[in-house]
């Protein structure tokens, strides 16, 4: 690839440095993008796939031993009547809400860096999303009446609790995945043109060509285009600020100490964009690195999304305090008792881990130098995913296993199975993603030349314009 | 032969953006740009009118939001009621969030179905695709297409308005028998 100019810093057009380097133009966009779909698959794309394949291979069996052998294979028993399922379910949701985060609020915010990220984003979501899906389906019991959940008229002449939160949970986390994936085909239609008509072989030109529906960038269809998009973020943005706010009313909702709080609903938001973010930055470390997309997804989006990091962490690190505080502040003997009981009870192992990842490790974030070293946003990211991980966890299970009554109390241990479930749903995941990134393009390539400063129909000619900026710049120092 | 459109291309946003404008007050009316990307401004340089996609996602969205409403009053007020936690049977706060989710469903829908429907898609055969050269208007080209039934086509001084427009390449794409 060219190297990096002194031209490229500049976007004549914004009149700030370029988001995209390389000094790329439209259509060596669309071969950096195209590349990896096209391309032999690459033997890392493999050792990616295969371990992903194998761990979704155990979530089937473990999913098919929890339906042949019942929920007793898990290690939840009263008291603690939800723990890894419900901390699998609200984690993977959590995941997918950074990348709508992503594709709708800063695309309403108008913040372009973001078309470099927003498809591999939204699909992250998607994904996610999936995961979360299986555990509130398995963790029912009886599977095969599950169908209770929706509303659907029966002989019994039964319907469903619309009163209750974990009915409202059904219905947010369905429609935002529905949601979720409708935003991302509708982006995906313009891409799958394009691979369309790059298609060699008639099998390509066909399968993409059926889901591209005949696109061909008329104008007059750009039109109807850009208001649905754009109406999707709309819509997007309630609904995913909903959803998590949803589902800490399953928790918010009842009368449990450590869960009756009405900080939740923004708490968990915060909570859920922090981590998500991570999970991007994981994913987007290995792809642009695997797929040489360096010049497409630069150290600049890694700066912006720890940016992010840093401001939900401490978002979410002020609603631990601020926890703490209510529950003495109440005067309730039981609200006080759970909190001193979680930072220093029997789980007080799991309670420090997810303040030393969610909340110290991120302080790093402060220094631009750590916010723009690959190592250690990969290190960073992983962290934030497993002190997630551990607050949802922490939230569950410490508030159960000391019940109103000391002779109910217990100590959750997960089972092999509770392990499996987790891991799988990895497998799931990371499945999914390397399909993703094989067979669709991962970047948006129509929405990245929107933001090339050649783009623009006004933009002024390339060899003036950037000695100008420069010169302003130089003017107001 | 018989023609079906005549496709110009153009080298940039800008050359294209000039384009339109020079065919919009030509007095063309039943013509189309095709660009890779959604150009900015390009709407008026066409002299189109507002989409009305809009008042599509308005009024389903409104009717999803109200579906689910009055599904939860009916199911808990007539099919079924049930007194669940001394919760009342029209509990009309406990229904918001279930409302608020069924609106943004009906709207996505509309937004999405409304969008394909208004651009007449999946369409998946068109005459512009035997185009030469326009296979690339999905990476880098940037096209204008004039159907030959519009009132004022006429091969020879459509074409020569074209390349005064700055287009680079001119043809006439036939009809598919």
């Amino acid at each position: 690839m060219a190297p990096i100019d002194e031209n490229d810093r500049y976007d004549p057009v914004a009149g700030r440095p370029t988001l995209i380097l390389g000094g790329h133009d439209f259509h060596s966009i669309t071969e950096a993008v195209a590349r990896p779909v096209e391309g032999k698959t690459p033997l890392a794309w493999w050792l990616c796939f295969l371990p992903s394949l194998a761990l979704l291979g155990l979530l089937g069996v473990a999913v098919s031993w929890l339906f042949w052998e019942g929920i007793g294979v898990w290690g939840l028993n009263v008291p603690v009547g939800w723990a890894w399922d419900i901390t699998n379910f609200v984690f993977w949701v959590g995941i997918g809400h950074a990348g709508t985060l992503i594709s709708a609020i800063l695309f309403l915010f108008r913040q372009k860096w973001r078309t470099s990220i927003n498809r591999a984003a939204e699909a992250m979501t998607i994904f996610a999303v999936m995961c979360a899906l299986i555990f509130p389906g398995i963790h029912v019991g009886r599977v095969w009446v599950a169908y209770f959940m929706f509303p659907i008229p029966n002989q019994m002449g039964m319907w469903p609790n619309f009163r209750s939160p974990l009915l409202w949970d059904v219905f947010a986390v369905s429609i935002y995945g529905t949601v979720s994936a409708l935003f991302w085909y509708v982006g995906l239609i313009p891409d799958l043109a394009t691979m369309r008509d790059r298609a060699k072989t008639a099998v390509r030109q066909r399968v993409y060509g059926f889901f591209a529906l005949g696109w061909r960038g008329s104008n007059r269809h750009w039109q109807h285009y850009e208001v649905a998009y754009l109406t999707l973020a709309g819509l997007a943005t309630p609904l995913v600020l909903s959803v998590h706010s949803i589902v800490s009313m399953d928790f918010a909702v009842s009368q449990i100490p450590g869960w009756h709080t009405t900080i939740f609903p923004p708490y968990f938001v915060a909570g859920a964009i922090f981590s998500g973010f991570a999970m991007v930055i994981t994913l987007m470390v290995i792809c642009r690195s695997a797929f040489g997309l360096d010049q497409i997804i630069t150290l600049r989006h890694f700066d912006y999304m720890a940016k992010i990091i840093l401001v939900t962490g401490t978002m979410v690190g002020y609603a631990y305090g601020m926890e703490f505080f209510i529950a003495w502040y109440s005067g309730s003997p039981y609200e006080l008792f759970t909190f001193t009981n979680r930072a220093m009870g029997p789980y007080a192992w799991a309670y420090w881990t997810m303040i030393s990842c969610n909340v110290i490790s991120p302080q790093v974030f402060w220094f631009k130098k750590a916010r723009t070293s690959i190592p250690i946003l990969f290190v960073m990211s992983i962290f934030v995913n497993i002190g997630m991980w551990f607050e949802r966890f922490v939230i569950i299970v410490t508030s159960l296993h000391r019940d109103f009554l000391p002779s109910a109390w217990s100590y959750f241990r997960p089972t092999i199975w509770d392990v499996s479930c987790l891991l799988g749903s990895f497998g799931l995941f990371f499945t999914m993603f390397c399909l993703f990134v094989r067979f669709l393009p991962m970047v948006a390539t129509a929405e990245v030349k929107t933001v090339l400063p050649q783009a623009d129909p006004h933009a002024h000619p390339p060899d003036h314009a950037p000695a100008t900026a420069r010169l302003a710049e130089e003017g107001a120092h | 032969m018989t023609p079906a459109l005549i496709l110009a291309e153009f080298s940039t946003p800008a050359a294209l953006y000039r384009g339109c404008e020079r065919v919009r007050d030509a007095g063309y009316t039943r013509w189309d740009a095709h660009s890779p990307f959604p150009v900015h401004g390009l709407d008026g340089a066409m002299g189109m009118k507002r989409s009305m996609l809009p008042w599509i996602i308005l009024v389903l969205g409104l009717g999803g939001a109200a579906t689910g409403f009055l599904l939860q009053a009916w199911v808990h007020s007539m099919a079924y009621p049930l007194t669940i936690s001394g919760k009342p049977h029209f509990a009309w706060p406990a229904y918001v969030p279930i409302t608020f989710e069924l609106g943004v469903l009906g709207g996505a829908l509309a937004a999405v179905f409304g969008m394909l429907g208004l651009n007449q898609l999946p369409r998946h055969h068109h005459p512009i695709f035997d185009g030469s050269r326009f296979s690339r208007f999905s990476d880098d080209a940037f096209f204008i297409s004039i159907e030959a039934a519009d009132a004022k086509f006429d091969r020879e001084a459509t074409a020569k308005l074209l390349s005064a427009a700055g287009a680079t390449h001119v043809e006439i794409v036939p009809e598919t028998p």
